[in-house]
C-alpha cells in the first residue's frame, strides 16, 4: 500500500500541467474559471490544440490516435485539465460517438469519421433523450423506417446540448417497433443539414442556450450511416455510457473552484474581517473540502482497481463518483453564491461577444447565480443521481 | 500508487480475520465482557500468540517492527468484532509512546512484557476542563531530588482501571494551556498515591477516573523531555486517530452489511423490504458514506509517517471529521432501517451504533475537527 506516484507518473503530471497552462489560451481558461459560456470557436480552438498534441483522444485505440495511457496517466490528464480550467475535448465526439464507431463501425465509417471527430472537423451532438424517454431511455419512439436504401426518420429528440453548433447528430432510433423495447433500437449517424431537421433552442434557468429540441420530419438517412447492426443500438448505447467513468467525479474542477472561492473570500469583507475568517463560512467550506479529499481518494481507489478489471467493464462503484462528485460540485456553486452575497441579484444577459457595460457590484458576481442554477443539471444528466442509486443498489448491494 | 496489501500484510489480515470469526463472535464477546476486567485475559494471551501485541515494536526488543498499515488491518478487524481488550490503549497509543521513549533501558524492560501479553497500558491525558485540548493540563509534576512528584486528576482514561502502567501528561512548567512545559511520564498504576475509580462506558468498554496524590516518579519514567512533550503527545494522538479511523471503518462496514442483509430478508407487505426503492436509496447512501470513510481512513494511515506535523494534523483532522460524519449517518440509518429490532440490546447493530457514537468522541468529534481544520486554512491552498 503506497500513495506515492512513480517519478515517471509525476513527470507526466508536470508535463500535463505545463501543457494545459501554456498551450491553451489564457482567455479561454479565464472564461471557464469565471463561469462564463464558451463560444463555438473557444471549444474548437482548445480541442484542436489538444488534438495537434495527440491529447484529444488518449483513451481511443492506438491506431486512431490513442495513447495507451495507464489509468494513473488518464487520471492526471483529466485532473490537470480540470484544475487548469481547460474545456475538455468535446465529449460528444471523443467520449461518446468516437469510441462507438471505433468499436462497432465498419472500416469506411472509421476512416471517414474518426479523424474528423478527433479533430472536431465534424461536431457531433447526442440524440438520445426524448420528451417521453428520459431516465427510461429505452422507451424512445423516434422511428426509422427502411425505404429504398434510406432510413426515413420521424420523431423528436430533446436536451440536445449545443445542437446549434453541430454538424452531425448520433441518434438512437426505433427500427423494430414490434420487438421488446431494448431490442428494436438502432444507432444512426445523421447529417444535421439533411432536409426535415429543425433545431429549436431551449433556454435554461440560468439564462443560457446550451440545449435544444431537434425535430425529425421524414428525414432521409442513407443506410450506410447505420453503426453496427440494426436493432443492436441499445448495446452500443450502454457501451457509450460506460466509457470514461472515472473522470465524472470532476475532482479537479471542484479543487479549482474551492481555490477560487478562497481567493474571493479573502478579498470580500464581512464587517471588519475578510469573509474567509468568518467561522461559519469557513467551516462550511472545510466540510466540502473534506468530502472532496475523500472523493479524490475514492476515485484513486477505483482508478487503481481499473488496472485489473477487464476493459469495457465499468466498475459500478463509478456511480459513487457521479453522485458524490455532482453533490460536491453543486456545493461549491452554493459557496460561490455565499461569497458574492447580495450581488447575485442583477441579471445580465450573456452575449458571445462579451459584456461592454460596467459590472454591477464586483466583476466576478455576475456568473455566481447562473453557475449555481446551471449546475443543478449535473445531478440530472448522464443518468440522474437516482438512476445511479438504482445501479448501485442492484449491482453492488444486490437489492 | 497502490492500494494492495503486501503478501505479509495479507497474511496478517487473514490471520486476524480468522481469529475474529472463530473466537470473537457476538455471543463470545458477551462472555468476555462479563469477566472481571470487562475484557478477556485469555483473548489477550491469544493476541500475544498471534504476534499482534508485538506488531509496532522494534525487532531488537522482540517486536515485529510493523507500521501504520498493519495497525490499520488489525484495528479494522477489531472494529468489525467490537473488540473489548485494551489493544488501542496498550499497543496503538502505548506502542507509539514507548517506541519513542527517551530511555532505552525503559524500552528494554517494558516492551518484551507488553509483547508477551503481561502488561497493559492506559493513557491519562484528559482533565475535567480540557475537552479535546491535550495542552490544557492542571496536573503537575514537580522535580524532587533525583525524581518527580505527580499530583492531579485525570478523567475518562480508557481501560485505566485495569492498566498496569499509565502514560500521564503533567505540567512541569508554563501556564495551564501552554504548549511548553508538558512532561509525559510512565506511572505504575499501583504506586502509592494512585487512586482509580473504574466504570463501564456506553459502548461496553471500561474507563477510569484517576487521582494522583504526590506520586513519586523516577527520572527514567520521563518518556519525553518537557520541551518536546506537546509534540510527543501530538504524534501519539495523530497515530491513534488513524487507528481509530480504521476501527471505525470496521464498525461501519458491519452496520452497512448487516442492514443490507436485513433488507434482503425482512418480509413486509409480502416481499423483502429491500425491494422498496426508498430503502434501496438509503442503503446506497450508507454505502457511499462508508466508502468515503474508508478512503479517508486509508489516507490517514498513509499520513501517519508524514514528518511535517501541520500536514499530518490536517490529514488526521480531515479523516476524523469524515469518519465522524459517515459514522453518524450509517449508524442512525442502520437503526432506522432495521426498525424495532435495531433498538434492542439482544440484536447486534445497536452495539455497533453505540461504539461508533463513542469513537466519534475520542480525540475530537467531527465538529471539533472541522473547526480545527478551518483554523489551519483547510486542505487546499488558496
Amino acid at each position: 500500500m503506497d500513495l506515492s506516484f512513480t517519478p515517471e507518473e509525476l513527470a507526466f503530471r508536470e508535463k500535463a500541467r505545463q501543457f494545459f497552462r501554456t498551450e491553451i489560451p489564457q482567455a479561454i481558461r479565464d472564461k471557464v474559471a469565471e463561469g462564463r459560456h464558451l463560444s463555438r470557436d473557444d471549444i474548437v480552438t482548445a480541442h484542436r490544440i489538444m488534438n495537434a498534441h495527440g491529447w484529444a483522444v488518449p483513451h481511443w485505440p492506438r491506431e486512431w490516435g490513442g495513447q495507451d495511457w495507464s489509468p494513473v496517466q488518464i487520471y492526471f490528464y483529466q485532473d490537470e485539465m480540470q484544475q487548469a480550467c481547460v474545456p475538455p475535448p468535446l465529449p460528444f465526439n471523443v467520449n461518446m460517438v468516437g469510441p462507438v464507431i471505433a468499436a462497432f463501425g465498419n472500416e469506411a465509417q472509421k476512416n471517414y469519421f474518426l479523424p474528423k471527430i478527433a479533430n472536431i472537423d465534424l461536431w457531433f451532438c447526442q440524440g438520445f433523450s426524448e420528451p417521453g424517454a428520459g431516465s427510461d431511455l429505452a422507451s424512445l419512439r423516434t422511428s426509422a423506417k427502411r425505404v429504398n436504401g434510406y432510413y426515413v426518420v420521424n420523431g423528436q429528440k430533446t436536451w440536445t446540448t449545443l445542437a446549434q453548433y453541430a454538424d452531425w447528430i448520433f441518434c438512437l432510433v426505433r427500427t423494430d417497433p414490434s420487438a421488446k423495447k431494448q431490442e428494436g433500437i438502432s444507432f444512426l449517424l445523421i447529417d444535421m443539414k439533411t432536409p426535415g431537421i429543425t433545431v429549436r433552442p431551449i433556454q435554461t434557468i440560468d439564462g443560457g442556450r446550451e440545449i435544444n429540441e431537434v425535430f425529425f420530419d421524414d428525414v432521409k438517412v442513407p443506410v450506410e450511416n447505420l453503426v453496427g447492426e440494426e436493432n443492436k443500438g441499445w448495446d452500443y448505447a450502454k457501451f457509450l455510457l460506460s466509457n470514461e467513468r472515472t473522470g465524472i467525479a470532476r475532482v479537479g474542477i471542484s479543487k479549482e473552484r474551492i481555490r477560487r472561492i478562497k481567493q474571493l473570500a479573502a478579498a470580500e469583507r464581512i464587517g471588519d474581517i475578510p469573509l474567509i475568517e468568518d467561522r461559519r463560512f469557513r467551516e462550511k467550506l472545510v466540510a466540502v473540502e473534506i468530502e472532496l479529499k475523500a472523493l479524490e481518494m475514492t476515485q484513486l481507489r477505483i482508478v487503481a482497481a481499473e488496472r485489473t478489471r477487464p476493459k469495457g467493464k465499468p466498475d459500478p462503484a463509478s456511480s459513487i463518483l457521479k453522485i458524490k462528485g455532482s453533490e460536491i460540485q453543486q456545493a461549491t456553486t452554493e459557496l460561490l453564491m455565499d461569497v458574492v452575497g447580495p450581488y447575485v441579484l442583477p441579471y445580465r444577459e450573456e452575449r458571445e461577444d462579451g459584456w461592454n457595460e460596467p459590472p454591477i457590484g464586483p466583476d466576478y458576481a455576475a456568473a455566481a447565480a447562473p453557475t449555481y442554477f446551471n449546475w443543478r443539471k449535473i445531478s440530472i444528466y448522464g443518468g440522474s443521481n437516482e438512476i445511479q442509486r438504482n445501479i448501485i443498489a442492484k449491482a453492488i448491494l444486490g437489492l | 500508487m497502490d492500494f494492495e496489501f503486501t503478501e505479509e500484510q495479507r497474511l496478517l489480515k487473514e490471520s486476524v480475520d480468522r481469529f475474529i470469526t472463530a473466537e470473537y463472535g457476538f455471543e463470545q464477546r458477551k462472555q468476555y465482557a462479563k469477566e472481571r476486567d470487562g475484557w478477556s485475559r485469555a483473548v489477550w494471551r491469544r493476541f500475544a500468540e498471534l504476534g499482534l501485541l508485538g506488531l509496532p515494536f522494534p525487532e531488537t526488543h522482540g517486536g515485529f517492527g510493523r507500521g501504520p498499515v498493519e495497525l490499520m488491518i488489525v484495528m479494522e478487524a477489531f472494529g468489525r468484532a467490537l473488540v473489548l481488550e485494551p489493544y488501542f490503549s496498550t499497543i496503538v497509543l502505548g506502542g507509539d509512546a514507548l517506541c519513542r521513549a527517551l530511555s532505552s533501558d525503559l524500552q528494554a524492560s517494558l516492551i518484551p512484557q507488553i509483547a508477551a501479553g503481561e502488561m497493559t497500558l492506559g493513557f491519562a491525558w484528559m482533565e475535567r476542563q480540557s475537552r479535546y485540548n491535550h495542552a490544557d493540563i492542571k496536573t503537575t509534576a514537580k522535580k524532587d531530588g533525583s525524581g518527580w512528584r505527580l499530583s492531579g486528576e485525570k478523567t475518562l482514561v480508557l481501560h485505566g482501571d485495569s492498566a498496569d502502567k499509565l502514560i500521564v501528561t503533567a505540567r512541569v512548567g508554563g501556564a495551564q494551556r501552554d504548549r511548553e512545559g508538558i512532561g509525559v511520564f510512565l506511572v505504575d498504576a499501583k504506586a502509592e498515591g494512585v487512586e482509580r475509580r473504574g466504570y463501564p462506558t456506553q459502548d461496553g468498554l471500561r474507563a477510569a477516573e484517576i487521582v494522583f496524590n504526590n506520586v513519586r516518579l523516577d527520572d527514567i519514567d520521563l518518556l519525553a523531555a518537557p520541551e518536546q512533550g506537546y509534540a510527543f503527545v501530538a504524534e501519539m494522538i495523530d497515530a491513534a486517530m488513524a487507528a481509530l479511523c480504521a476501527e471505525a471503518v470496521g464498525v461501519m462496514s458491519v452496520m452497512q452489511e448487516t442492514t443490507v442483509e436485513y433488507l434482503k430478508t425482512r418480509q413486509q407487505f409480502g416481499r423483502p423490504i429491500g425491494q422498496f426503492q426508498v430503502l434501496q436509496h438509503r442503503a446506497v447512501d450508507m454505502l457511499i458514506a462508508l466508502e468515503q470513510a474508508r478512503s479517508m481512513a486509508i489516507y490517514a494511515t498513509m499520513m501517519v509517517e508524514e514528518e511535517n506535523p501541520t500536514e499530518r494534523r490536517r490529514a488526521m483532522c480531515a479523516a476524523k471529521a469524515q469518519i465522524g460524519r459517515s459514522g453518524r449517518k450509517i449508524g442512525e440509518e442502520a437503526i432506522q432501517l432495521h426498525g424495532g429490532i435495531g433498538m434492542t440490546m439482544e440484536y447486534k447493530v445497536g452495539h455497533y451504533f453505540k461504539r461508533m457514537t463513542m469513537l466519534d468522541r475520542q480525540f475530537g468529534d467531527a465538529e471539533f475537527h472541522i473547526a480545527a481544520l478551518a483554523d489551519m486554512g483547510g486542505l487546499i491552498a488558496a
